[in-house]
């Protein structure tokens, strides 16, 4: 994983540089890191993503069909090995927590394969976090600097999860309101087809009764009542 | 940089971005070549490019330009909607040589600055601090602009369903007037055709 918190140069000796490299280790800790990506899936197609993964990271995958067809989706995640850890087909939306067992790259992979005109908009977000490591004992030393560092790493985090959910609600309003907008055309144009339908089907009724009774010689009255 | 996929050499590899108005989108990108020799990706491939394509909503062209096989661009929305980016290699080999392919590493940030741990702590106390809350404040603005993003789709979104509503009440209505006229249109133009025939 990148972007690792480095050991600051100690200010203040032998002490000050310990206190830095416990707290940068509680940083790297709490941060986790994530990818979210918005991609247009052409009909009859795969896409796989892929990312490198220490053993025993815990790592969730959350995904939503936003637009086309029936906003279905197949998704599968591979391990290393390649071995299948999660298959499901046409899904809508799914999230999927696990924890790695083996170092290695995993790859996960959305597949439209079974659609033959419909293209599909996936977004995927894949949030890869460590639980934090026992903490060393940090309580006799904080300052009050470092506990604003740890209220700003914490409000950080949380303001992440407002974001998350944020972005979680944007998804389904999305995906409501291309329905929404579906249904409206759809509407729109069968009323206009209907209509048609209903002046050519009765006018084209009465023309063709009349046209029974007047091929023959005018007036044979042949027809019954 | 994590995530990677593949990618042909000359094809072109889009990722939609929603985004309120204003909002900076920064994306950091890494690309590298597989080498049929070796048999496996060159760490850098010398003279590859990425070509980085960014259209606004309204189909205008915000960003086109070459970057280097590793790269970061930016670019800031002036209008709320779906911005599409799209990478493609300035590769100008033959595709019929056949297996080659790019594996492209990609992260995109939406709305904040990437807060690089190792940065933060290279400064003084004070002034890391003061980037973080810096880093906050940016934070909570982006949540802010996209929660008024949220209210101008939302009602994009209620005026359409009022409008399929009414526009089911309303042709509901004319298609049964045009029912029962044309039902007794039918009904009189037959009874004067079969007394004019002198059938009845």
């Amino acid at each position: 994983r990148g972007g690792s918190g480095g050991m600051r140069a100690g200010s203040g000796g032998m002490r000050g540089g310990m206190r830095a490299a416990a707290l940068a280790l509680l940083l790297v800790a709490l941060r986790a890191g994530g990818t979210e990506l918005t991609f247009e899936l052409p009909d009859s197609d795969k896409q796989c993503f892929h990312q490198e993964l220490e053993r025993g990271t815990k790592f969730t995958l959350d995904y939503q069909v936003i637009t086309g067809g029936h906003y279905d989706v197949d998704c599968f995640v591979e391990d290393p090995n390649g071995r299948t850890i999660y298959k499901e087909t046409k899904k809508q939306y799914d999230s999927f927590p696990h924890r790695t067992e083996v170092q290695g790259v995993y790859t996960f992979c959305f597949s439209n394969e079974f659609s033959t005109f419909s293209h599909k908009t996936v977004y995927f977000d894949f949030q890869v976090g460590d639980e934090p490591p026992i903490l060393p004992d940090m309580s006799n030393r904080v300052t009050a600097l470092t506990q604003m560092e740890s209220a700003c790493v914490t409000i950080h985090e949380a303001l992440k999860t407002v974001i998350d959910s944020q972005t979680h609600y944007r998804l389904r309003e999305a995906q409501d309101r291309s329905r929404a907008e579906d249904l409206n055309g759809r509407v729109s144009y069968w009323s206009v087809g209907e209509t048609l339908i209903l002046f050519v089907v009765s006018i084209g009724q009465v023309m063709l009764l009349k046209s029974f009774f007047t091929e023959k010689r005018p007036g044979s009255g042949g027809a019954s009542t | 940089l994590a995530l990677y996929f593949h990618s042909g050499e000359r094809e072109e590899k889009c990722i939609i971005e929603d985004v309120p108005t204003d909002t900076l989108v920064i994306g950091n990108y890494k690309v590298q070549r597989w080498d049929i020799h070796k048999q496996e990706f060159l760490e850098s491939a010398p003279g590859l490019g990425m070509f980085v394509t960014v259209t606004t909503p309204s189909a205008e062209v915000l960003l086109s330009k070459l970057y280097g096989p590793q790269g970061t661009f930016s670019f800031t929305s002036h209008l709320s909607g779906e911005h599409i980016i799209c990478l493609q290699s300035n590769s100008t080999r033959f595709v019929a040589f056949g297996g080659s392919k790019l594996r492209i590493h990609l992260d995109i940030r939406v709305g904040e600055h990437f807060l690089d741990e190792s940065v933060v702590q290279a400064k003084d106390k004070v002034n890391e601090v003061n980037f973080r809350l810096e880093h906050l404040i940016e934070q909570v603005h982006h949540i802010s602009k996209e929660q008024n993003y949220e209210r101008e789709r939302e009602e994009k979104f209620r005026k359409t369903s009022e409008e399929t509503n009414s526009n089911i009440l309303w042709w509901a209505i004319v298609q049964t007037l045009i029912l029962i006229s044309i039902g007794i249109w039918q009904i009189k133009s037959l009874r004067d055709f079969f007394i004019s025939k002198k059938l009845v």
